[in-house]
């Protein structure tokens, strides 16, 4: 199979999904002219024209209503916010508005919006522009939030954010822009909610998304070789509504669970899956649900210590021997 | 800080308790699970475990006495700790309600646990009353295979019983489910390949064990072996026994009430071996009371004829009828099976030749006796067949040395070869 980097299947995405549906379009700072901060949209201002891929000013809460009003008004915009640092900014409209249009309405209106962008870590951006925040949307009723991991995840999950009735929140990791893996050249779609096996074994539950996913991976691979001990990883993929269903039968077969994401652990969507877990699967775990995160500080700029702030195989691989008793 | 242990529910129907002995004195360093009491429950002996380390600074009961359940036994905390509060507050001031409080629950877990245990069994629940620590996986495991949670060994942190604990203890063959597999780390013995039961010692085969391993240590055994020309002696026991049938008396002269009469005899001609050897030294007994080895369903008990010395054989052979007869009973009190400054076990109704007994403490000496037995013998370099039994003494060295035992033995030997001066 063929292999593409992240953003070009982003790319794919969004050109397939516009070429599919008139009513879809693309909207940001810097889309346009200079083909994306990431270049997500390259090549698109030629293909569709200023009508569908629109430079917007810097203002993230304008151009957030804006995309909320013509999703409102029946056309499928996707809002690309440079980074969800920024989006911190359109708070108000993502959460206030687009989340609440449909019940406040009383189902008469729906808000088809992706909201899309990069999150995360990103290589000494610095505290305020290295944040993973998706923990801001799963929070709230009304939001869909999707985080893929792979280059095909991400085009396949695209479009089925697209075409989704509701608000999607869709956080890209920043670093994984430029990483390359298959992607089908056919059509595909990646279900909401649906989480991916991305490694098997009996020993213990691993779960992540987006970005923190390779590091799972490679902590898994580390025990594996120097423990003998098999996990399962589970990409969740969409965060919000999560596979419980996946969790369930794995963690049915091997009684523990480590959560790794990338962002803080106070009341994030790692707390919240430990939880649900703990809960949920109580009469299953043999031992307490691991956790590896995101220290509990601003994000350092030096390179060391921003590895050092993050999840790493290490820590992944000492938390699932102690989710082993090892 | 110091804490409040109180007098937990060891059986779920436990409302007071006898605190039967302390294991700890005050100023004893003591560890969390470490044995701190006996006590005696209405269905058995149990053993109380601590739940805290630290030093015993005070002791609230006495032996002996009868203790309701949660009312406050012993304060553990750090030593030279002031607990002048504590004991105010435990004499009355409201704030030992707390005290009580804090420990409650635990003690109320107890029940709870011997209900997910398979049927509610008095003494074999969490003796202790502490919670079991158990995943909860463990827990579901333990209940649909119908394992006792209580018999299961947990290897996780703090002892947590966990999955691998839980399929351990399905492994183990079905009789030890109900009772742990025994472990290796007090005895050294490993039963683990040879399927078997395990079965839960009784307060005096517990007391045996500890009390022998204790004397077997810590005591220097020398021995001394005789041969004894029993002909005398039986052919007077017969005609004893045989106008004591005819004038219709119940009495019936045993060899073995002949043996302590004599051995009583010998011990007020030999006192240095009517000793103990103790901490203060060498502890000289007043008087001559003989313990006499008697087997009973539970163990083993020295039922103890006290001034043998100065009884007839008449008065020695009815006591230790009665005796050993209330012993089966259980019914002795500590007095009389604790009296004795010698002991002798006897073992010729078994066909045993001879044999090497462990001292029975605080005697310095115990004596063995063999069956009496036809065997060839030499007299006057004519080869015979004579009456014989072989009796072993075994003595305490720091207390006596062999010449003093040599001695008694041959006391004990010419006694019972010229029966007629045990009537002096």
């Amino acid at each position: 199979m063929r292999e593409i980097a992240f953003r070009e299947a982003l790319n794919e995405a969004l050109v397939e999904e516009m070429e599919r549906d008139e009513d879809v379009f693309l909207m940001g700072e810097e889309v346009a002219e200079y083909h994306g901060a990431y270049k997500v949209s390259k090549g698109m201002i030629d293909q569709f024209g200023p009508r569908r891929v629109i430079d917007t000013p810097i203002t993230e809460a304008g151009f957030a209503a804006i995309g909320i009003g013509a999703a409102l008004a029946g056309l499928k915009p996707v809002v690309e916010m440079m980074t969800f640092n920024f989006a911190i900014l359109a708070l108000d409209q993502i959460v206030n508005t687009a989340a609440k249009a449909r019940y406040m309405s009383n189902g008469q209106f729906s808000v088809p919006l992706v909201v899309r962008g990069a999150g995360g870590a990103g290589g000494a951006l610095a505290a305020q522009h290295s944040q993973s925040l998706e923990a801001q949307y799963a929070h709230v009723p009304g939001l869909k939030v999707m985080m893929p991991a792979t280059p095909k995840d991400a085009k396949g999950m695209l479009k089925t954010a697209i075409r989704d009735p509701d608000p999607v929140i869709f956080i890209e990791s920043e670093v994984l822009y430029g990483f390359k893996g298959e992607v089908p050249e056919e059509e595909y779609l990646v279900e909401m909610g649906k989480a991916d096996k991305k490694r098997e074994g009996d020993d213990c539950t691993v779960i992540s998304w987006s970005r923190a996913l390779h590091f799972a991976m490679q902590g898994a691979e580390k025990v594996a070789e120097e423990d003998g001990v098999e996990v399962d990883v589970i990409d969740l993929r969409t965060v919000r509504p999560f596979d419980r269903d996946m969790i369930r039968e794995s963690v049915k077969r091997t009684n523990r669970a480590v959560v790794v994401e990338e962002g803080w652990p106070f009341a994030s969507v790692g707390a919240s899956i430990s939880e649900w877990i703990s809960r949920e699967l109580f009469d299953w775990l043999d031992a307490p649900v691991e956790r590896v995160h995101q220290r509990d500080i601003p994000m350092p700029y030096a390179f060391n210590l921003e590895a050092a702030s993050l999840p790493d195989a290490d820590g992944i691989a000492d938390a699932i021997r102690r989710a082993c008793y090892l | 800080m110091a804490e409040v242990m109180e007098m937990l529910a060891l059986s779920p129907t436990m409302e007071e308790g006898v605190l039967a002995e302390w294991l700890k004195n005050e100023g004893d360093a003591v560890d969390e699970g470490e044995v701190l009491a006996e006590v005696e429950t209405d269905k058995a002996t149990m053993e109380m475990e601590s739940f805290y380390s630290g030093t015993v600074l005070k002791l609230l009961a006495d032996a002996g006495s009868t203790v309701n359940v949660g009312d406050p036994l012993v304060i553990i905390g750090d030593e030279g700790e002031d607990i002048s509060e504590l004991l105010d507050e435990l004499a009355g001031g409201a704030p030992a309600e707390e005290a009580k409080e804090e420990a409650k629950p635990e003690a109320e877990e107890q029940p709870e646990e011997a209900d997910e245990a398979e049927a509610p069994q008095p003494a074999e629940g969490p003796e202790d009353g502490r919670r079991i620590k158990a995943s909860p996986l463990a827990r579901r495991m333990a209940e649909d295979k119908e394992i006792e949670l209580s018999r299961v060994e947990g290897s996780g942190p703090g002892g947590r019983i966990i999955k691998r604990d839980i399929e351990a203890a399905e492994k183990a063959p079905p009789a030890e489910r109900r009772a742990p597999a025994p472990t290796a780390e007090l005895t050294g013995v490993d039963v683990s390949f040879v399927p078997g039961e395990a079965e839960r010692l009784s307060q005096m085969r517990k007391t045996i064990a500890r009390r022998l391993v204790q004397v077997w240590q810590t005591t220097p055994h020398f021995y001394l072996t005789r041969e004894i020309d029993m002909a005398p002696i039986m052919k007077h026991r017969a005609d004893i026994n045989a106008q004591l049938a005819d004038s219709g008396a119940e009495l019936k002269l045993s060899v073995n009430d002949m043996i302590v009469k004599a051995a009583a005899v010998a011990l007020s001609r030999y006192p240095d071996l009517n000793v103990a050897f103790t901490d203060e030294g060498l502890y000289r007994f007043d008087e001559i009371n003989v313990g006499v080895a008697v087997a009973i369903d539970q163990g083993l008990i020295t039922p103890t004829i006290k001034n043998a010395d100065q009884k007839s054989l008449g008065a020695i052979s009815r006591e230790i009828r009665e005796l050993a007869g209330r012993a089966h009973e259980g019914q002795l009190t500590p007095e009389e099976y604790s009296a004795h400054t010698f002991s002798i076990s006897n073992l010729g109704m078994y066909g045993i030749d001879e044999f090497m007994a462990v001292i029975n403490p605080p005697d310095a000496a115990i004596l063995a006796c063999g069956a009496v037995k036809e065997v060839p013998v030499v007299e006057d370099g004519e080869l015979t067949v004579g009456t014989r039994m072989k009796v072993s003494l075994a003595c305490d060295h720091r207390a006596v040395d062999g010449a003093v035992g040599a001695e008694w033995l041959a006391e004990f030997v010419a006694l019972l070869e010229n029966p007629m001066m045990l009537l002096v």
